[in-house]
């Protein structure tokens, strides 16, 4: 055992402690670094509040200012990438509150708190920014009420600015494909938060207005923080839509602020969902519209002829009278009429077949209701055209003289004696002459006629 | 014609008729014109899928609507 003895103590003795003694003296660089790691670990990043001085805005785009308070101050730095996310540069003497974490400038020794979020907490920043914005666009006249135009009521084309990732274009796309099909959304796509966004938002509404295909155009996101909605305040992409000249649906999901956007934009949203509301009708509403104008146009030629019809039985014995005014050319015309109103009630009952499957059931009642008295009254319609037709009249024994150039000859005026004239009958025509005429009630005149009194032979 | 003119044009044309003071032939023509501005005003409202393409700006610079691949 004793050959063994003494390792245990043999252990080398601890090494110095670093500054411990003048052997060991600490490099200025790894003191500060020491520090550094220290004021790191000692501080989580923390909410300050205080007012900016010595403010610089570096041109390497870092932000170097201090924060004060009566009693003391503390140098901060803001990295460029975080500077984009502020909204306007503040000012010295600006009270603001600040996200920072606290540490050590090594190279200079420095206590440093590096800012990360400024003026987040709705503070005089925004404000300011914003103030400053609205007023260069008010004096430019940009927020007048009489700027704002009316949105088409059937849009073929929706242009929607937004993320193609988010889903404010998923909603757009739900709230269209329900309430009317047939309208076109056209995604442009943009960043909606983050570096660069105004700039991309900018070259949307850019390529909107250069491609001319858009009937409306939204542009929005979905909810979120202010910083995350701060492009949404920015002035060049209040002055794309400005410029746009096609209406502007804004669509920034937020419910306490109005962002700029959405004072320059012809209708405001409030979510995505709404702005799609606004665009796209409701297929059924204008279906409805349709179907009573096409009710009113039918009942109203109806009367018309109708009207006509009462005319020419109103005439009675005169047949001839109401023939003449159906010769020709308004005959030619009621037949196009009748074929015209066959050919619309067809499609409109294939259009419904069409639906049939793809409504529910609440729905397809209405096409049903609609149409259904509809086809009635073309039925009812087209027997009357029937009854109308002058060669239906020949079918119930009647008969139309003509001129041989093919006009109706309704009165006796017409007639000379020893002029030809045709006589058409339900199966057939006769060429005649006449020999004699005699004007009157036509049952009288005949009688006169047949015991050889004529007008003026 | 788009949606509107078409729905504004048929209103017009049955105000016309309902005037009830039209000669025959004028008001079977103005049927006629009424039955193409509502065949025109249902085609807008045709049953289609909504579908969501993107515009997309070539190398030249020239805009195209392209189906979204996704």
């Amino acid at each position: 055992m004793s050959g063994t003895q003494g390792n245990w103590f043999d252990e080398p003795a601890p090494a110095a402690y670093p500054g411990e003694s003048p052997e060991t003296a600490l490099a200025i660089t790894t003191l500060t670094r020491a520090a550094k790691d220290v004021i790191e670990g000692a501080f989580t990043p923390l909410w300050v509040r205080g007012e900016i001085s010595d403010f610089k805005s570096h041109r390497n785009g870092h932000w170097y200012f201090s924060l004060r308070d009566a009693e003391a101050r503390v140098r901060c730095v803001m990295w460029r990438t975080d500077v984009q996310r502020a909204p306007t540069k503040p000012t010295d003497g600006m009270l603001v509150t600040a996200l920072g974490q606290m540490t050590v400038y090594t190279t200079g020794g420095d206590l440093q708190l590096r800012v990360m979020r400024l003026g987040a907490e709705g503070d005089g920043l925004w404000r300011k920014a914003l103030e400053e914005t609205l007023t260069r666009l008010r004096n430019d006249g940009l927020l007048d009420e009489e700027r704002k135009r009316p949105l088409p009521r059937l849009p073929k084309v929706v242009a929607v600015v937004t993320s193609p990732d988010g889903a404010a274009l998923h909603d757009i796309r739900a709230v269209a494909e329900r309430r009317c099909a047939s309208v076109q959304l056209v995604l442009v796509p943009a960043k909606v938060q983050g570096e660069g966004t105004a700039e991309e938002l900018v070259r949307a509404m850019a390529l909107i207005e250069r491609w001319g295909g858009a009937d409306v155009v939204i542009i929005g996101r979905g909810g979120g923080a202010r910083e995350d909605l701060w492009a949404f305040n920015d002035e060049r992409v209040a002055r794309a839509i400005a410029a746009c000249s096609v209406p502007v649906i804004s669509a920034v999901g937020h419910e306490v602020d109005t962002t700029v956007v959405d004072l320059v934009a012809d209708v405001r949203a409030a979510t995505p969902s709404a702005a799609a509301e606004a665009a796209v009708p409701d297929r059924d509403a204008l279906l409805r519209e349709v179907a009573s104008l096409h009710g009113r146009l039918v009942s109203s030629t109806t009367r018309v002829v109708q009207r006509r019809r009462q005319l020419v039985s109103g005439i009675g014995g005169r047949f001839a009278a109401g023939a003449r005014g159906l010769a020709s050319l308004e005959q030619a015309r009621l037949r196009a009429f009748g074929a015209a109103m066959a050919t619309h009630a067809r499609g409109a009952l294939l259009r419904k077949h069409a639906r049939v499957d793809r409504l529910a059931p609440a729905l397809q009642a209405f096409p049903t209701a609609v149409l259904a008295p509809r086809q009635g009254a073309l039925a009812a319609l087209a027997g009357r055209l029937d009854a109308l037709s002058p060669l239906a009249t020949l079918g119930r024994g009647y008969a139309v003289a003509r001129s041989l150039d093919g006009r109706a000859m309704a009165s006796v005026q017409e007639f000379t004696p020893g002029q030809p004239f045709d006589v058409l009958l339900a199966d057939g025509a006769v060429r005649a002459t006449v020999t004699a005429r005699r004007s009157g009630a036509p049952l009288d005149a005949v009688t006169a006629l047949e015991g050889g009194a004529s007008d003026d032979i | 014609m788009t949606y509107e003119e078409s729905v504004q044009r048929l209103q017009a044309i049955v105000t016309e008729l309902e005037g009830d003071r039209l000669p025959l032939a004028q008001a079977l023509a103005l049927f006629e014109e009424g039955v193409a501005r509502l065949r025109e005003a249902t085609a807008a409202l045709s049953e289609a899928d909504t579908r969501v393409q993107q515009l997309v700006e070539s190398i030249d610079g020239s805009l195209a609507v392209a189906d979204q691949h996704r």
